[in-house]
């Protein structure tokens, strides 16, 4: 009666989130939490989730919040799953700061988190971290614009996510280090403005409000020839402004995720170099250590860095960079 | 009717044009790109989008209504129109007509909704933003669709007027503008739509068949939502799943900085549009001062809220 009933209980919590299937008894159950269910780096995280769960015989739960930034779904999420037997929490966390109190509570209970893609504030909150340095990501292209631009005094535009985010910040401050600029390091989330860079704008990651931005800069900066941008939407956009305004050939555009929309850009010349990141891994990396937890009781901690490479469709002299076929297939749209 | 009393515009109606008026002569002075027919063209192309919304937005708040499913029922118009060519296969033609066959429904059951069942159109167009949003990335899988066909994208070529460059999607919206302007004063359909948010008890008493002009409003709402898929196609050469977020709120911040009254039965087509390039030239020229473009919300916000002071306050004058 009473296994029934919690059974019962931890079948409600699982639909509340969506999971709706019953699972065994004795299998590890693990939580996975992104920002959003739609965006396509998310739900490639999520297949890498479950294909991990299935070869490891692990029960795999999935949630999000609605929208990126909210954090009270993110929270409901992990209740519901912790109700529902889960012992490793894996997170994308929407609020680096709100979260936190909720993961506390989930390790008092037992439960291992670890926090994917983004770190939480402090980072120390979660057990361990598995993601991107993005600082690096940014190093990596700013040096590979600064050989694509073979000497030519920089005139740069910045297309950025928005202000106070510590990954805008990241791969903002790291692309100006990478070219060798005045710029911040890692642990600073202001946005570094050396001479060189002669338009600074908000994108928020989003192809039309790019393209916005990056038309408005074009009249402060006629003759910008090196545009950075957050993601690989905002790199479209920013390219869709240049076309209009005739530019197209004279302005290396550089970029950071490595989705496959994005490493076609490459190849097709709108993107110069894109620094890949690979959010399957973090999650695969995520169900594996959980599965271990689960039976050894070993929790992992620190930081992992999941990696991150260069593409580009042309290769630099002193710039270390893999093509856009190998680009295409790691990206992680696909397998 | 006191609409028809007057020709003097009160100063709800001419304030966005002040404010606008405004803005540009301190961003001439303080930037000297700004006062240039590139630019000024480039602003009118930023918001040809958010401004075609405005259109049906405003015909819906002078009906005292509001729709919060604008931009999601674009985002869904323009992915419909994409995938349709791009993966059916379907001459442009059909394919946009397909498209906005999609909106034009999603105004007709929010329509149906506010007037055969008598929902608060508050709560229909919320529950119709989360349909559409759905819909929207169910169909796209989330995928942006690229491989656009050139025809569909035409009404974001541009001609040159003078050093700057004007696409037709401007023209459009303009011609829209000026259309919706004629038929809202000079016909009586028009003047129904006033009637209706002005006193509905009264409209339905002297014989106007307030319902059906309702349900009429909120088709032909669909219609311009429709229309503004085809210019968002057209503006970014993509169908984009994620447009559309925030279009929703500033197609209704047009409308309010415009002058029309959120009470009903009061405002200027004509105000929406100046509203919407209020917001597109404090964004250019915050951005071509240097200026963080927060700034550009935190003065959007200022106008909001004086604007709808200045409506209130006249309301009462009037009584």
């Amino acid at each position: 009666m009473h296994r029934n009933l919690s059974a019962l209980a931890a079948a409600i919590a699982a639909l509340s989130f969506g999971a709706g299937t019953a699972f065994a008894a004795g299998e590890p159950v693990i939580g996975l939490i992104t920002k959003t269910e739609t965006n396509p780096f998310f739900v490639k995280m999520k297949e890498g989730a479950a294909a991990e769960a299935k070869a490891k015989g692990a029960k795999l739960l999935s949630g999000a919040g609605k929208a990126d930034g909210d954090n009270a779904g993110q929270v409901t999420a992990m209740e519901n799953m912790i109700a529902a037997g889960a012992k490793t929490i894996l997170i994308t966390p929407s609020d680096s700061k709100a979260i936190i109190p909720a993961i506390k509570k989930a390790q008092e209970k037992g439960v291992m988190v670890i926090a994917l893609d983004s770190p939480t504030d402090p980072a120390d909150a979660t057990d361990a971290l598995f993601a991107t340095d993005n600082y690096k990501a940014g190093v990596l292209i700013g040096q590979y614009a600064k050989a694509a631009l073979a000497g030519k005094a920089p005139k740069i535009i910045t297309l950025d996510l928005f202000p106070g985010h510590p990954v805008g910040a990241q791969r903002h401050n790291g692309f100006l280090q990478g070219f060798g600029l005045q710029s911040f390091d890692a642990k600073n989330n202001e946005l570094a403005k050396p001479a060189e860079v002669a338009c600074m704008a908000d994108s928020f990651g989003d192809r039309a409000k790019a393209q916005t931005a990056m038309e408005n800069c074009l009249q402060r900066a006629p003759d910008v020839n090196l545009v950075y941008t957050i993601n690989e939407p905002a790199a479209a956009g920013a390219y869709n402004a240049l076309k209009k305004a005739g530019k197209e050939k004279n302005v290396v555009i550089v970029s950071v995720d490595g989705g496959c929309e994005g490493v076609a850009n490459v190849g097709k010349g709108v993107i110069a170099a894109t620094s890949q990141q690979y959010p399957l891994k973090m999650a695969s990396m995520g169900v594996a250590a959980g599965v271990d937890y689960a039976k050894s009781g070993k929790k992992v901690s620190g930081y992992t860095d999941t990696g991150v490479t260069l593409i580009a469709a042309k290769a630099l002299p002193g710039v270390e960079s893999k093509d856009v076929k190998t680009g295409e297939q790691l990206c992680w749209g696909k397998k | 009717m006191d609409m028809l009393k007057g020709r003097l515009p009160p100063i709800s109606q001419l304030g966005p044009f002040i404010a606008l008026f405004i803005a540009c002569i301190f961003f001439a002075l303080t930037t000297e790109r700004f006062f240039s027919a590139e630019n000024l063209s480039l602003i009118l192309q930023q918001v040809m989008v958010v401004g075609v919304l405005a259109i049906g937005q405003t015909l819906i708040i002078l009906t005292a209504g509001i729709d919060l499913s604008c931009g999601m029922v674009m985002a869904l118009g323009s992915i419909v129109m994409t995938k349709f060519a791009a993966d059916l296969g379907l001459p442009t033609a059909l394919a946009v007509l397909c498209g906005l066959g999609v909106t034009v429904l999603f105004g007709l059951v929010n329509g149906l909704l506010v007037t055969m069942i008598r929902l608060p159109p508050f709560i229909v167009t919320l529950g119709t933003f989360n349909v559409a949003f759905a819909i929207t990335q169910l169909y796209s899988q989330a995928q942006t669709i690229t491989d656009v066909p050139d025809a569909m994208t035409w009404l974001g070529n541009t001609f040159a007027v003078g050093g700057g460059a004007v696409s037709y999607g401007v023209v459009l919206m303009i011609v829209l503008y000026l259309a919706v302007w004629a038929w809202l004063r000079e016909t009586g359909a028009g003047r129904h739509v006033y009637a209706v948010g002005n006193n509905p008890e009264a409209t339905r008493l002297v014989g106007i068949g307030t319902e059906r002009v309702l349900l009429g409003v909120y088709v032909l709402a669909g219609l311009f939502y429709g229309i503004a898929s085809l210019l968002s196609v057209a503006r970014t050469g993509v169908g984009d799943p994620n447009a559309g977020q925030t279009e929703n709120l500033d197609a209704i911040t047009a409308v309010v900085l415009g002058g029309t009254s959120l009470f009903g039965g009061r405002g200027v087509i004509l105000g929406s549009l100046a509203g919407a390039v209020v917001v597109g030239v404090l964004r250019n020229g915050l951005t071509l001062m240097g200026v963080s473009s927060v700034y550009q919300v935190l003065v959007t916000g200022i106008l909001v809220i004086l604007a709808v002071s200045v409506d209130q306050l006249s309301r009462k004058s009037v009584r």
